[in-house]
């Protein structure tokens, strides 16, 4: 559980230092003498924090199942490293082209560059579908090649982290598509650059928990 | 601002909240079933939640006809008698007790206490119900199929929840899993909208200092929840495959029936530190919107501001960290590494301090106070007994040495439904009788009200109280009967379980003299007016009783003190409400103060 205790030890180490620069020199019991303004900055705006609060929570799922990972190597006597197909390179490109895709994306809808903007999020959702049928087709490699989920709780541990972060990015593709959706019926960069910046925002937060999960199977 | 020596130049002037676009409802569907307004998403909550714990309720009830008079009754054979358990404890803690502090109260409450018209993401927050509605159904299906729901008590440890002779292992293990599922599902959406609205939708002047702290224990449960459930879906997820795919994350090697069965290598253990990095964290999940609402009702009753605010947000904050680094107190006979003991059962008395901090405040707030004993106040004090009792035997099981003899006694049912069921449902029940007449414009029954509260506060104590002894006396829990026992347990121990059953029926009838009061008084209680128990906060400041869709008229409180205005020095009323500004504070006339 270490690595949980690490990551929920700086999430609340931040939040408690928030919440003290808000309260400490604050006397709540003074009418209308005006308190520290504890509004988030402008820059923070609702969708911003509900993303970053949804990340808190997502973060949470990833790094317990990294905990539960490693303790059920150290628990177990059982182990066989599953085999890290070739393929696993392949799709880590496309997920890192996809992430860039939207970035340029985003990058386009700051300039209010409409026709750039709409061209690198079709090509970003497209990589991302390309992305999922990569790890599935991972999937039916390691089953054909007879490693099944039963098999090995490494078979277990990879299916089920990798089937964790597709499910993530499935649910990304959701607002994805809603976002496209509105592109297609013609918004420009006014209207939908926010819902593409939170988009790119997720997408970089799942291709960085890719880099981890993938390290951690690869070296484990 | 100059006598207090500050220097006006630090403070900002809290930002205008923009006016939020509310969804409008056209219909019936849209306005009853489908709403997207928080109140009536509230009342949803509260409505399956209640009847839910009802049902959990009877379960208790058959659990303890058994155990008074055991094997008196046909309908209650071993099997059954483990799946009421089970479900009894899983709805209590999940469906019942979080689903109406946050799904419930916390749906209510929060727009109307920082003054907002609604929830961040309304959509959402309907969307937030109906998975939880679901994952109710899906928990009830489990009584109508064959074998039953799972009967490996509400911990759900494996190997035992998947070994032959527990009942319910095939079809009663996946649906609570799935229910579960969809239930965290369910509560992250509602989650991220209470802490969204607290965070972002505060009217003007409303800092987060000047916050009920009601809303401060909503939030800290919240970010809790938010955090912690994700352990209990991980959890749940490896369960399924254990169970669906074969796979060994949980299970061990085992031999059932002269067979090895098909799992292998994995870890029980594993799963007890998933189970209560999520379990542990849930205790306060309900305890801290209690402690919250506790707060502000003993402060209204009282005519008292609450004794040392700041610091109870603190201890609040300071709780929620530290119940993250407990779980293991959980599991001291589960043979983890013994030396964990140690460092579990000092961060478990550590969170003892700031919980400590919170009750003697909550005594210091009555102290002097112009104490008044209305129904909530009543059902405030109860809590504060039933949780410093339930709390002190919590000091007993956070020493390893006490806990290993004492563990999986009757010590450790008394302890835990003291302070973690009595006493929540105390405050359930003191914030129903305060707000209900907000909610529906009149007044709950006094004489049923009374009733209810002497007969619950006694019967508990009579239920819970000499399960400390039982358990002292090495009683067993979860066994169905105990056989011969002798010399071992004392025959006496069988008539003090007929009295602990007959105190838990006379327990359960009047909880539902309480039902029966909260649906009469909707049509023939008192007329309460806005404001019946002349109070600060927000909510009470409404244009309308009840509040109207998008809580306040044309234009938006503005906030200009704290929520505990109470018997101000030198104003005429005993009470200033919070959108007061200093200058229309009226002043005393020579006879003084005004209730």
């Amino acid at each position: 559980m270490i690595i949980t205790l690490v990551f929920l030890a700086a999430l609340l180490a931040f939040f408690l230092g928030w919440i003290l620069s808000r309260t400490v020199q604050v006397e709540p019991w003074v009418a209308d003498g005006g308190l520290l303004s504890d509004d988030l900055p402008d820059i923070l705006t609702t969708p911003r924090v509900a993303l970053g609060i949804f990340l808190a929570v997502a973060s949470s799922v990833f790094a317990l199942s990294i905990s539960a990972y490693h303790m059920r190597i150290e628990w177990g006597s059982d182990w066989l490293a599953a085999p890290s197909p070739a393929l696993l390179w392949v799709n880590t490109g496309v997920l890192v082209l996809a992430s860039l895709a939207l970035q340029w994306s985003w990058n386009a809808a700051r300039r209010k560059d409409g026709d750039s903007l709409r061209r690198w999020l079709y090509i970003g959702g497209a990589l991302t579908v390309a992305f999922i049928f990569g790890q599935l087709l991972v999937w039916r490699q390691l089953y054909v090649g007879g490693y099944f989920m039963s098999a090995n709780p490494a078979n277990a541990f990879f299916y089920f982290m990798t089937g964790v972060h597709g499910v993530h990015l499935l649910g990304g593709l959701v607002a994805w598509f809603r976002c496209t959706r509105r592109v297609w019926q013609g918004a420009g960069p006014e209207a939908v650059g926010a819902s593409v910046e939170l988009c790119t925002i997720y997408w970089h937060y799942l291709l960085v928990i890719w880099f981890i999960l993938f390290s951690l199977l690869l070296t484990t | 601002m100059a006598e207090l020596g500050h220097e006006a130049t630090t403070y900002a002037p809290p930002r205008e909240q923009p006016e939020m676009e509310l969804p409008h409802a056209h219909s019936f569907v849209t306005t009853y079933i489908f709403s997207q307004d928080a109140k009536t998403i509230a009342i949803q909550y509260a409505i399956t939640a209640i009847s839910v714990g009802l049902f959990a309720l009877l379960l208790s009830i058959l659990i303890r006809l058994q155990l008074g008079f055991p094997n008196s009754f046909s309908l209650i054979d071993p099997t059954n008698y483990l799946q009421y358990v089970t479900m009894h404890g899983m709805i209590m803690v999940v469906y019942l007790l979080t689903a109406l502090f946050l799904g419930g109260f916390g749906n209510y409450f929060i727009p109307l206490m920082i003054g907002a018209r609604d929830m961040a993401f309304p959509w959402m927050n309907m969307l937030s119900f109906w998975f939880y509605f679901v994952s109710v159904i899906i928990l009830m299906i489990a009584f109508f199929i064959p074998g039953g729901p799972t009967g490996a008590g509400w911990t759900l440890y494996p190997p035992q929840l998947m070994s032959e002779g527990t009942p319910g292992i095939h079809g009663g293990v996946l649906l609570m899993m799935f229910s579960l599922a969809v239930f965290i599902i369910g509560f992250t959406m509602g989650g991220l909208n209470y802490i969204i609205t607290i965070l972002q939708y505060r009217t003007r002047g409303m800092t987060l200092m000047r916050m009920p702290l009601t809303i401060w224990g909503i939030f800290m449960a919240t970010m809790l929840a938010l955090l912690a459930f994700p352990a209990l879906l991980v959890a749940v997820l490896m369960v399924l495959f254990d169970h669906i795919a074969g796979t060994s994350f949980f299970m061990p090697a085992m031999f059932s029936m002269g067979e090895q069965t098909p799992h292998e290598g994995g870890s029980p253990l594993l799963f007890q530190h998933l189970f209560w990095f999520f379990g542990h964290p849930e205790v306060y999940i309900v305890a801290l919107p209690a402690f919250g609402i506790v707060s502000d009702i003993l402060a209204t009753h009282a005519r008292r501001n609450i004794f040392g605010y700041r610091m109870m947000v603190w201890a609040l904050v300071a709780i929620g960290g530290l119940s993250f680094v407990v779980w293991a107190h959980h599991m001291y006979v589960s043979g983890m590494n013994p030396y964990f003991g140690f460092l579990f059962a000092t961060t478990t008395l550590v969170i003892a301090v700031p919980t400590a901090i919170k009750v003697y405040n909550w005594v210091l707030t009555l102290w002097h106070g112009n104490i008044r004993l209305t129904l909530p106040m009543l059902f405030a004090i109860g809590f504060i007994f039933t949780f410093v009792n339930g709390g002190l035997t919590g000091l007993f099981l956070g020493n390893v040495t006490v806990d290993v003899p004492l563990s999986d006694t009757y010590f450790v049912v008394g302890h835990f439904h003291m302070v973690m069921a009595v006493a929540p449902v105390m405050v359930i029940y003191a914030a129903i009788y305060h707000w209900y007449p907000k909610i529906t414009g009149r007044m709950l029954d006094e004489t049923m009200g009374k009733i209810h509260f002497w007969t619950t506060f006694v019967g508990t104590y009579t239920i819970y109280y000499p399960m400390h002894y039982l358990g002292l006396a090495g009683v067993p829990r979860r066994y169905f009967a105990y056989g011969d026992t002798s010399p071992f347990i004392g025959e006496s121990v069988q008539d003090l379980n007929a009295v602990i059953t007959v105190a838990a029926i006379i327990v359960a009838f009047a909880q539902l003299l309480f039902i029966f009061n909260v649906i009469w008084s909707r049509k023939h209680g008192v007329e309460s007016g806005p404001n019946p128990w002349n109070a600060t906060s927000l909510e009470w400041q409404t244009e309308t009783t009840p509040p109207g869709h998008g809580n306040f008229g044309k234009e938006l409180p503005v906030v200009y003190r704290w929520p505990y205005d109470y018997s101000v020095p030198g104003a005429k009323y005993d009470f200033i409400p919070q959108n007061v500004p200093p200058e229309a504070v009226e002043k005393a006339d020579d006879d003084g103060v005004k209730a």
